[in-house]
């Protein structure tokens, strides 16, 4: 973020009500003037200058609001100047500002949706390619400078400025409705969303990754879960970012190096994040591919797992969802549940078709089956192998301790 | 907001056995909605011909311009207010499980 929150870390409380002040900034002024680029320079303005005034002058009452008026002034005086048709700059001038503090509810009706969601479902449509829904829900929704999220994609700053600018031009020159899907349409477009709000959060998670798009695919699940109260699946993806990343503190040692699930320092888990994810698992009565996901996470974090119920939970996910990686998943939670034989087998039928050839995960996952089945040695190849095939290196080094460990 | 849709075939088309769409029904209901303001179905590829002209001289050749697998069978202009009703409108033609359909906004100069 490039919130007031990097230069009062004390005031973590401000810090938080302006981000989220931001999305609702960017999001009002994209729907009144349609352009992103005006939308986005006027709410970082508005952020510019509450870092120069607010440290003297103190943080105003409604600090939402306070950014709302200043960028809202920021755009009328651009599209005076351009002589922008009168009807949007009326629709400007009224725009309450109670609207970047979420304010008195709106009353019920088809037609009140909030802006943010409305941008959430533009910067994921299906008609962006993955990685321009992922650059641009970074940078306009969650107000990431455009270095870091070239940096996390690998690419230059300068690449990832064309690929914004690309989408951007076809959002407008496509004609991508700015709006929630209505009626069924919604239901089958939530999964793209939450894909990338996956992703993001993956981006941030890996080992090497930015963990601080960890931290905002939270904030964006949260949200939608909230916007959306009737779908069962983003409170479920919810629930499983609050259990996995509750054990980002734990899954590192003193040297960096990462550390196995049952070898973690259970004291060290966010036990706030983990009762949160379980209360929000308790009345989901939905079952949807992230609800046995958070459902299979919540299991490892009660510190206890329950395989055979783990197990059962991925049979039934690799039912609904079939793909390796799922069925890689089930053979380990098989071969805990039911014996590494057992594993083993299931492991032999995902790889049959071939998709997890030299799939580092894959060898690793066949090490440790092959250990516990008895075969040291075997195993300790395999582990090499994984080791020689990871891109991390942190992954790298974790498997190479396992490989010397058993010979 | 204008957009050109083309029709397609594809190699690998839709393995549900349901029945297709009807065409006729398609481009009934789409004409009453004005959605559909004109197409047409073409003529094999093998009656295709590519006209180019370099330095003053006509180049005149057999066969569409590009030999692909997949290649364009029909179109229809659209006539939607935005890319989601025109994804509506693609989704209920047969050839979106037949083959595939690609839109296209028409350019609009003015803007």
């Amino acid at each position: 973020m490039t919130g007031p929150g990097r230069r009062h870390p004390a005031d973590a409380a401000v810090a938080e009500a302006a981000a989220e002040a931001y999305t609702r900034i960017v999001a009002a002024l994209i729907r009144i003037t349609g352009d992103w680029t005006l939308a986005e320079d006027c709410a970082q303005e508005a952020l510019a200058q509450a870092l120069s005034r607010w440290p003297e002058s103190g943080v105003p009452d409604n600090p939402g609001g306070w950014l709302m008026a200043v960028a809202r002034n920021r755009a009328l005086d651009q599209l005076r100047r351009a002589s922008v048709e009168r009807r949007k700059l009326r629709e400007l001038a009224v725009l309450a500002l109670t609207a970047a503090t979420g304010g008195p509810a709106p009353e019920e009706g088809e037609d009140v949706v909030d802006d943010r969601l409305r941008l959430i479902f533009t910067c994921c449509h299906p008609a962006l390619a993955m990685e321009a829904r992922v650059a641009l829900t970074l940078r306009t929704i969650c107000a990431v400078p455009t270095r870091d999220v070239a940096r996390a994609f690998l690419v230059s700053e300068s690449a990832m400025t064309r690929r914004l600018t690309r989408a951007k031009t076809k959002i407008a020159d496509a004609r991508i409705p700015y709006r929630v899907p209505g009626g069924p349409a919604l239901a089958e477009r939530l999964p793209g969303v939450l894909a990338v709000l996956y992703l993001l959060f993956t981006t941030g998670y890996d080992a090497d990754g930015e963990p601080a798009f960890a931290a905002e695919a939270i904030r964006l699940a949260r949200l939608l879960a909230g916007l959306v109260p009737g779908e069962g699946e983003p409170r479920a993806l919810l629930a499983l970012f609050l259990l996995q990343n509750s054990r980002r503190d734990a899954r590192r040692d003193a040297g960096g190096d990462l550390v196995p699930l049952d070898r973690q320092d259970r004291t060290r888990w966010d036990r706030a994040a983990i009762a949160e994810a379980a209360g929000l698992l308790r009345d989901l009565r939905h079952t949807g591919p992230y609800v046995l996901q958070a459902r299979i996470a919540a299991s490892h974090a009660s510190g206890d797992a329950d395989w055979p119920a783990v197990a059962h939970l991925y049979d039934r996910l690799a039912a609904l969802q079939p793909n390796p990686v799922v069925e890689l998943n089930r053979a380990v939670a098989h071969g805990y549940a039911y014996g590494p034989r057992a594993g083993l087998a299931v492991l032999a039928a995902a790889r049959s078709g071939g998709a997890l050839d030299g799939y580092p995960l894959a060898l690793a996952a066949e090490a440790d089956l092959t250990a516990r089945a008895g075969d040291r040695t075997r195993a300790a190849g395999l582990f090499r192998e994984a080791a020689a095939r990871t891109h991390s290196e942190a992954e790298r080094r974790a498997l190479l301790a396992r490989a010397d460990e058993i010979t | 907001m204008k957009y050109m849709m083309f029709v397609c075939s594809d190699t690998e088309p839709d393995t549900d056995t349901a029945d297709y769409p009807d065409i006729e029904v398609w481009v009934a209901e789409r004409d009453a909605a004005g959605q559909r303001l004109q197409g047409m179905a073409l003529a094999p590829t093998s009656a295709a011909t590519t006209v180019r002209v370099r330095n003053g001289e006509l180049l005149v050749s057999d066969g569409p311009f590009t030999e692909t697998k997949e290649i364009i069978v029909g179109f229809d202009l659209l006539e939607c207010a935005d890319l989601d009703e025109a994804i509506e409108v693609a989704r209920a033609h047969p050839m979106a499980r037949g083959g595939r359909l690609e839109i296209r906004p028409v350019a609009d100069f003015e803007q």
